[in-house]
């Protein structure tokens, strides 16, 4: 009798991600360090930046310029935006200088960099819905490049509708995916071996 | 990195089998997002956020009319950047392109804007201004070199005497009739503009409940002055990394700053192909970063520069390090 193909992605599933690799209450002990600190401020700046948007996202993209409480959100979401950068970027470059890529840990680099360039496109089209004038001036300008480069033809900054679907609807969903793939990546592969205790790459072997 | 067969030798690849501590993923999440809410809450308490209104057809034409009159004159007359742009918008201009590599004229046209008709003529022709559809008739039934004609005479006009647009009333003057029915045009399109219905003709075009900007923001960008200086009051031009910056005193978008500063330097701070080599370099920066662990120079930078020590010092000082 064949097993079924449900019985078989649980299989398949706890096999890979085990729950006490995926939610391990124990690390190694070199995982010491104030560097692993913002891969998970990352995602709290994310978590609140979710969380602002749709309260902007339900209020829809004028209330804030009407209301004190909407500009106060708006400017919770502009903030999170800023610390979401700061923490990534301290985050990417932590993981740079501890060539963090070593021991079959590329699919977690190239999630990483996934997830940095998404970040920069979606807080892109963010400052484009401002519906404001910083909003009318930078679609202005992108334009030129976006042409340029062919993408113009397909996404178009002047399109304020076009981008607050992208901004609100798609972009943040494909950011979350390659994030929760990260993590998961993370998990599986454990977190990099010290530079000092790796001897291979000390040697220069890789 | 060489060869994965050889992973199987590699301590780095394999799971950790040395000492342990305990670590509680959930609390750190937890109280990460505890910390990243009161940090942010007291940063827009403290510093709030940027909101300067956005410019209309009628801010425009109310203050600086002589400027919204002489860009509605350039784009009769075929003159302004959009009008010439060439891919997406308009086949009139040959886009940027560096050898044989020309994007913009790959993917063609796929927003089609004719200026003159789509910014000044289609608008003007919604309106109730008496006189108005006939101006548009007759400049309709006029062949394409008579409107150039026109519009570049008038034009040439204006830039001489800007007394041509009556300080008073912010209307052209008549010009006898030598400019053919240019003068009433824009005459027409600066009533439509004060009284806001430029707004709405240049928007709604489309659907009567407009999400697309796309034709008054480039009328917006072919005008000369009044745009471009507010831009430039708060620091938001090109040549001021305008890319990263906000209005105010307020943080931008300072993770572009490597993108912006391709447009600090020569040869592409003055390239008519400057936005396609930018695109292109960052392209490829993107590219190396993402390949970064394969590259044999940059992925051995850890190793040289040693910052690692820093971050792992607590472990290399303990014992257990060693074993």
């Amino acid at each position: 009798m064949s097993i079924s193909w449900t019985a078989k992605v649980r299989k398949s599933t706890l096999e890979k991600l085990p729950p006490d690799q995926l939610l391990p209450d124990t690390q190694p002990k070199y995982v010491a360090s104030w560097i692993y600190t913002f891969g998970v401020l990352t995602i709290a700046a994310f978590v609140m930046l979710v969380a602002s948007g749709l309260i902007l996202t339900i209020k829809g993209p004028n209330w804030w310029h009407v209301s004190h409480l909407g500009h106060f959100i708006n400017s919770i979401h502009l903030w999170n935006v800023e610390l979401f950068f700061a923490f990534m970027v301290i985050h990417l470059w932590g993981k740079f200088w501890m060539a963090a890529w070593r021991g079959k840990r590329f699919a977690t680099w190239a999630t990483g960099i996934f997830a940095f360039i998404g970040s920069i496109v979606t807080a892109f089209t963010g400052y484009l819905i401002q519906t404001n004038f910083d909003s009318q001036w930078i679609a202005t300008q992108a334009k030129d490049s976006f042409n340029s480069t062919g993408i113009g033809a397909i996404i178009n900054p002047l399109n304020t509708g076009q981008a607050i679907l992208l901004h609100v609807a798609m972009l943040p969903l494909i950011l979350g995916l390659i994030v929760v793939v990260h993590i998961i990546l993370v998990r599986r592969k454990g977190v990099v071996t010290p530079i000092s205790n790796d001897h291979q790459y000390m040697e220069g072997k890789f | 990195m060489k060869n994965q067969n050889s992973f199987k030798n590699y301590p780095a690849s394999q799971s950790w089998s040395g000492p342990k501590r305990q670590y509680d993923l959930i609390k750190e999440l937890v109280i990460a997002i505890v910390v990243v809410a009161v940090l942010s809450i007291g940063l827009s308490a403290l510093f709030s956020s940027p909101d300067e209104r956005a410019v209309t057809m009628k801010s425009w034409a109310t203050h600086n009319p002589i400027d919204l009159a002489q860009t509605a004159v350039g784009e009769l007359a075929g003159t302004t950047t959009s009008a010439g742009y060439g891919a997406p918008y308009n086949q009139n201009g040959s886009g940027q392109s560096i050898a044989f590599i020309s994007p913009q004229k790959w993917l063609g046209v796929r927003i089609p804007i004719n200026s003159a008709q789509d910014l000044v003529i289609k608008p003007l022709a919604t309106s109730n201004i008496p006189g108005a559809t006939d101006l548009v008739s007759k400049w309709n039934s006029t062949s394409a070199d008579q409107q150039i004609k026109w519009a570049n005479d008038f034009a040439k006009a204006f830039d001489k005497d800007n007394a041509l647009l009556s300080a008073n009333n912010a209307n052209v003057q008549n010009s006898d009739g030598k400019y053919g029915p240019v003068p009433a045009i824009v005459n027409d399109l600066l009533t439509m503009a004060r009284s806001g219905a430029l707004d709405g003709a240049l928007t709604t075009s489309d659907s009567p409940l407009p999400t697309n900007f796309t034709k008054p923001l480039l009328f917006l960008a072919d005008g000369g002055s009044y745009f471009s200086s507010i831009a430039s009051k708060y620091h938001l031009q090109g040549s001021q990394w305008g890319v990263m910056n906000e209005t105010g005193s307020w943080p931008g978008q300072s993770w572009l700053w490597l993108f912006s500063f391709w447009y600090q330097i020569p040869p592409f701070n003055s390239s008519p192909a400057g936005d396609l080599w930018v695109g292109l370099i960052m392209g490829v920066l993107t590219f190396a970063l993402l390949l970064l662990p394969f590259i044999p120079i940059l992925r051995r930078i850890p190793y040289w520069i040693p910052i690692h020590k820093l971050i792992w010092r607590n472990w290399y000082s303990d014992p257990d390090s060693k074993n």
